[in-house]
C-alpha cells in the first residue's frame, strides 16, 4: 500500500467543511481528500453520512455549506464539468427494465457525449468482461440482482470516468459476482481511476482499499491505511472489523 | 373471529387490503388528509346528486313511463353501465394475474389458495360493481325522490349486471390466457380492456354522425331513427329497462342468472388460477430485441439520446400502449366527422376543435408525467453531465413529437377542409399540450413508471390543474373558432388556472430531474 501524504498528490477530491442537516445533521463539517488513482473505502455504521457525503459529490445532493472539488474543479459551481468526470453506482441499480443492456450502455454513452464507435467498442468490451454477453440484447426486466448491479456498473464504467464512487456495490451479489465486480474495480484502479467505496463488507476494505475512512455522525473519526488504523486503535494485528468496531464504540461513548 | 385460510379469513384479509390502498390511494399515504377526503367525498356526493336531478326532473315532469322514448333511454344507460364494467372487471382480472404483490408469499404457503383467488374473483365484482354504483347510484336515487320506490330495483340490476361483467370478463381472461399464453395475454386483454370500455360509447357516437351528422350521442339514442327501428315497447327485448324500472319477475331471472354465472366461473376457474398466475410469473412481454451491436452504436446528442429512450419505453410499454389506444379511440368519431363534412359543412366542424385540443392535452399529461416523473434511473440522469434545462427539454420534445405523430393526420385533413380552424386547433393543441407538459414539470416527483395508473395520487392539484387547463383551452379554442369574444373569458380563466398551479407547486429539492 502506498503511504503518500495527500496534499503531495493531485486530489481526485476534496472535501472542506461539508454540511448536510435533515431533522439532524447528516453530515457535519467533513473534511476529507482522496489521491488521484487511489481506492478509497468509506466505512462507517448505519446513518453514519456514507451515502449522503457521496450522493453530495456524484451531484445528488445539495450541501447546506461546505465545498467539493473533483480534480480541482469546484463541483458546486460547475457541476456539469465535474459530473463528466464522475461515475456513480449506488446499491440499488437503477436501469431501464425495457431497455436490453446495449442499449442502456448506448443510452449512458449518449448522455456523457461519447464517441459512438468508441463507446461501442468499450461497451461490448464491458459486456464480455462482466458476463453478460450471453444476455446483450435481452430487456433487464427479467434480470437478478446481480446482473443488474453489473449492467449498472457497466454503464458507469463505459464513459470512462477518472472518479468512480461506489454505495455498497456489492449488497445482494453472490460470490461469483462480487468476484467479478472486485476484479473490475481493482483493474480499473491500475489504470489510474480514483475508486472511492463504501461497504459494510470490511473484508473487502481491507483487501482492496489503499486508505480506510472512518466516518461516524457526519465526521471522519479516523483515517488511513490498514496499518495506520491499528497504530491509532492501538490494536495491532488486529483485523478492521475488530479497529472499526473499537473506533465507532469510542465515538458513541465520547459523545 | 375466521379459521386462518378460510374463505372469510381470506375474505377479510383482502378486504383490509383493499381499505387501506383505496384509502392510500385516495390520501396519497397522507394520514392527515383523511378527514379532508370524507368532506371532499361528501361534497361530491351532494354534486353527483344535483347534477342528476338537473338532468332527470325535466324527464320526470313530462312523465317517465314503458314508452319507448324512456326504454331506450334506459337501455341505452345500462348498457354504458355495463360495458365500463366488463372493462373494468376485465382490467381487475388481469393484474390478478400480472401483480406479484402477496402471491409469492401465499403461494409460497400451506394454505388453501383456491380459496383466495374465490375471494379475489368475487372481490372484482364487488369492486367494479362499487365503482359503477357510485356514479349511477345518484341517479336511481334522484329517480325514487322523483317517480317512486319502483326504481329501488335499479340497485339490484346493477348487482346482476356487476356479476355477469365478472363472470364474463374472467372467461374471457382465462380463455386469453390458455389460448394466448401468459405472454401476449398481457397486451392483448389491455388493449381489449381499452376497447371494450370505448366501443358503446364511441360506437353510439359513430352511429350519431352517420345518421343524424351529430356528435350528441343523446340526440341520436332519442332520434326519430332509433325509435322507428327499435321493436315496440311491449317487446321483450326491453327487458333490462324493465327490470330497472321495477319489474321484479325479470329482476329476479337476471340476478339468478348473473349470480348463478358468477358462481359457475368462480367455481371452474379458481381451480386452475394459482397454476396460471405461477405460470404468468416466469413470463416478460417480450425480452429479446433486435441486436444493438449488429446495427451498431449510432452517433448521437445528449438531447437525442433522451429522445431515443423515451420513446423506446413508450413503445416497450404494454399499459401505456392500452391507455394511449384508449385516448386515441376517442378521436375517432371526430375524424368521421371530419370526413363526412369535408368540403360540406364547414360550420358543423367547429366541434373538433375543443376535441381535438382536449384529447391531446390530457394525452401530453400522461406521457409527460411518464418522461418527468417515471424516470427509472433518476440517479443515472442527475448524474449525468447535462444541464437539468437540456434533459427536461428533450424529454418534453419526445413527448410532443408523439402527439404530433398522432394528431398531424387528421389536423392535415382538417386544414384541407377548413384552414382556419385547423389553424386554431394547431395553436390550442400546441399550447394545451404545452401547459399540461409544464403542470407535469411544476409538481415532478420521482417514482416509479410501473405507477402510472396512480399517477394522480401523487398530486391531486396537479391532476386538476391539468385537468381544467385542458378544458379551459379546449374552451378557449372553440369560442375562437366560433368568433366569440367570451374566448377572452376562458383564456383568463385558463392562464389563472397556470398561475394557481405555478404559485402552489412544491419547492424543488436539489438533485430532482431539473432541479
Amino acid at each position: 500500500m502506498t503511504d503518500l501524504a495527500p496534499d503531495t498528490a493531485e486530489l481526485a477530491l476534496e472535501l472542506t467543511g461539508l454540511c448536510k442537516n435533515y431533522e439532524r445533521p447528516a453530515v457535519d463539517g467533513l473534511d476529507l481528500a482522496v489521491r488521484a488513482g487511489e481506492f478509497y473505502a468509506l466505512l462507517g455504521p448505519n446513518g453514519a453520512g456514507k451515502t449522503t457525503t457521496l450522493r453530495i459529490v456524484a451531484g445528488l445532493l445539495r450541501p447546506d455549506a461546505g465545498a467539493v472539488r473533483v480534480f480541482g474543479v469546484d463541483a458546486l459551481a460547475d457541476p456539469i464539468a465535474a459530473k463528466r468526470l464522475i461515475a456513480w453506482v449506488s446499491d440499488e441499480p437503477m436501469i431501464y427494465d425495457k431497455l436490453t443492456p446495449l442499449e442502456y450502455l448506448e443510452f449512458v454513452s449518449g448522455l456523457w457525449g461519447m464517441d459512438a464507435a468508441r463507446a461501442e467498442a468499450r461497451a461490448l468490451e464491458l459486456i464480455e468482461w462482466l458476463g453478460l454477453a450471453p444476455h446483450a440484447d435481452e430487456r433487464c426486466q427479467s434480470f437478478s440482482k446481480g446482473m443488474r448491479q453489473k449492467v449498472a456498473l457497466a454503464g458507469a464504467l463505459v464513459h470512462d470516468p477518472r472518479l468512480l464512487i461506489l454505495d455498497e456495490p456489492l449488497t445482494g451479489l453472490d460470490a461469483g459476482s462480487a468476484r467479478q465486480v472486485k476484479d473490475v474495480l481493482s483493474a480499473r484502479v491500475r489504470s489510474g481511476v480514483t475508486v472511492i467505496m463504501t461497504s459494510h463488507i470490511l473484508e473487502i476494505a481491507e483487501r482492496m482499499a489503499e486508505r480506510i475512512g472512518v466516518i461516524d455522525k457526519g465526521r471522519l473519526i479516523a483515517e488511513g491505511s490498514l496499518e495506520d488504523l491499528r497504530r491509532q486503535a492501538g490494536k495491532h494485528g488486529s483485523s478492521l472489523e475488530d479497529i472499526f468496531l473499537d473506533l465507532v464504540a469510542a465515538e458513541s461513548s465520547a459523545a | 373471529m375466521s379459521r386462518p385460510g378460510s374463505l372469510t379469513w381470506f375474505a377479510g384479509h383482502e378486504l383490509r387490503l383493499f381499505w387501506r390502498d383505496w384509502i392510500s390511494l385516495m390520501t396519497a399515504g397522507k394520514r392527515r388528509r383523511e378527514p379532508l377526503l370524507a368532506a371532499v367525498a361528501a361534497i361530491f356526493l351532494v354534486a353527483i346528486h344535483g347534477v342528476a336531478y338537473l338532468v332527470l326532473a325535466p324527464a320526470a315532469a313530462s312523465g317517465l313511463g314503458a314508452d319507448k322514448l324512456t326504454l331506450v333511454t334506459v337501455t341505452g344507460a345500462v348498457l354504458l353501465a355495463f360495458t365500463m364494467m366488463l372493462s373494468q372487471a376485465m382490467e381487475a382480472a388481469t393484474r390478478a394475474f400480472y401483480t406479484r404483490g402477496d402471491l409469492d408469499l401465499i403461494l409460497s404457503s400451506p394454505a388453501p389458495v383456491r380459496r383466495l383467488f374465490m375471494v379475489r374473483m368475487v372481490a372484482t365484482g364487488v369492486s367494479t360493481t362499487l365503482l359503477t354504483g357510485s356514479l349511477a347510484g345518484p341517479f336511481i336515487n334522484v329517480l325514487v325522490y322523483l317517480q317512486g320506490p319502483h326504481w329501488l330495483a335499479a340497485y339490484g340490476l346493477l348487482l346482476a349486471l356487476g356479476a355477469m361483467a365478472t363472470a364474463l370478463a374472467l372467461s374471457v381472461t382465462v380463455a386469453l390466457f390458455r389460448g394466448l399464453g401468459p405472454a401476449r395475454t398481457r397486451l392483448v386483454a389491455q388493449i381489449v380492456t381499452a376497447a371494450v370500455g370505448a366501443v358503446f360509447v364511441i360506437g353510439v357516437q359513430l352511429a350519431a354522425i352517420l345518421s343524424t351528422g351529430s356528435i350528441s350521442r343523446l340526440t341520436f339514442i332519442r332520434s326519430e331513427q332509433v325509435m322507428a327501428l327499435g321493436p315496440p315497447s311491449e317487446s321483450g327485448w326491453w327487458f333490462l329497462a324493465r327490470a330497472a324500472m321495477g319489474d321484479f319477475a325479470i329482476l329476479l331471472a337476471l340476478l339468478a342468472v348473473a349470480f348463478g354465472g358468477l358462481a359457475l366461473v368462480v367455481g371452474v376457474f379458481s381451480k386452475g388460477f394459482g397454476r396460471d398466475v405461477v405460470a404468468a410469473s416466469g413470463v416478460g412481454e417480450r425480452a429479446r430485441e433486435r441486436s444493438a451491436a449488429r446495427r451498431g452504436f449510432r452517433p448521437v446528442s445528449v438531447a437525442q439520446a433522451l429522445r431515443r429512450k423515451e420513446w423506446a419505453l413508450l413503445r416497450r410499454d404494454p399499459w401505456l400502449i392500452s391507455e394511449t389506444l384508449m385516448q386515441t379511440l376517442y378521436l375517432l368519431p371526430p375524424g368521421v366527422l371530419l370526413w363526412l363534412k369535408f368540403g360540406d359543412d364547414v360550420g358543423a366542424l367547429i366541434i373538433l376543435v375543443p376535441v381535438l385540443v382536449m384529447a391531446s392535452g390530457q394525452l401530453a399529461g400522461g406521457l409527460a408525467w411518464l418522461a418527468v416523473s417515471g424516470e427509472d434511473a433518476p440517479d443515472l440522469v442527475v448524474s449525468a453531465p447535462v444541464s437539468s434545462a437540456q434533459t427536461i427539454r428533450a424529454k418534453i420534445e419526445a413527448i410532443l413529437t408523439v402527439i404530433a405523430i398522432l394528431v398531424a393526420p387528421l389536423l392535415l385533413l382538417f386544414a384541407l377542409a377548413a384552414p382556419l380552424l385547423a389553424g386554431i386547433a394547431a395553436l390550442g393543441i400546441a399550447i394545451a399540450t404545452i401547459s399540461a407538459a409544464t403542470i407535469q414539470i411544476w409538481f415532478r416527483a420521482q417514482v416509479k413508471r410501473s405507477l402510472f395508473r396512480r399517477r394522480h395520487a401523487s398530486s391531486r392539484i396537479a391532476t386538476m390543474a391539468e385537468a381544467f387547463s385542458s378544458i379551459l383551452w379546449a374552451g378557449t379554442a372553440a369560442l375562437c373558432a366560433g368568433g366569440s369574444w367570451l374566448a377572452v373569458g376562458t383564456l383568463f380563466f385558463a392562464l389563472l388556472v397556470l398561475l394557481g398551479a405555478w404559485l402552489v407547486r412544491p419547492r424543488r429539492a436539489y438533485g430532482a430531474i431539473g432541479a
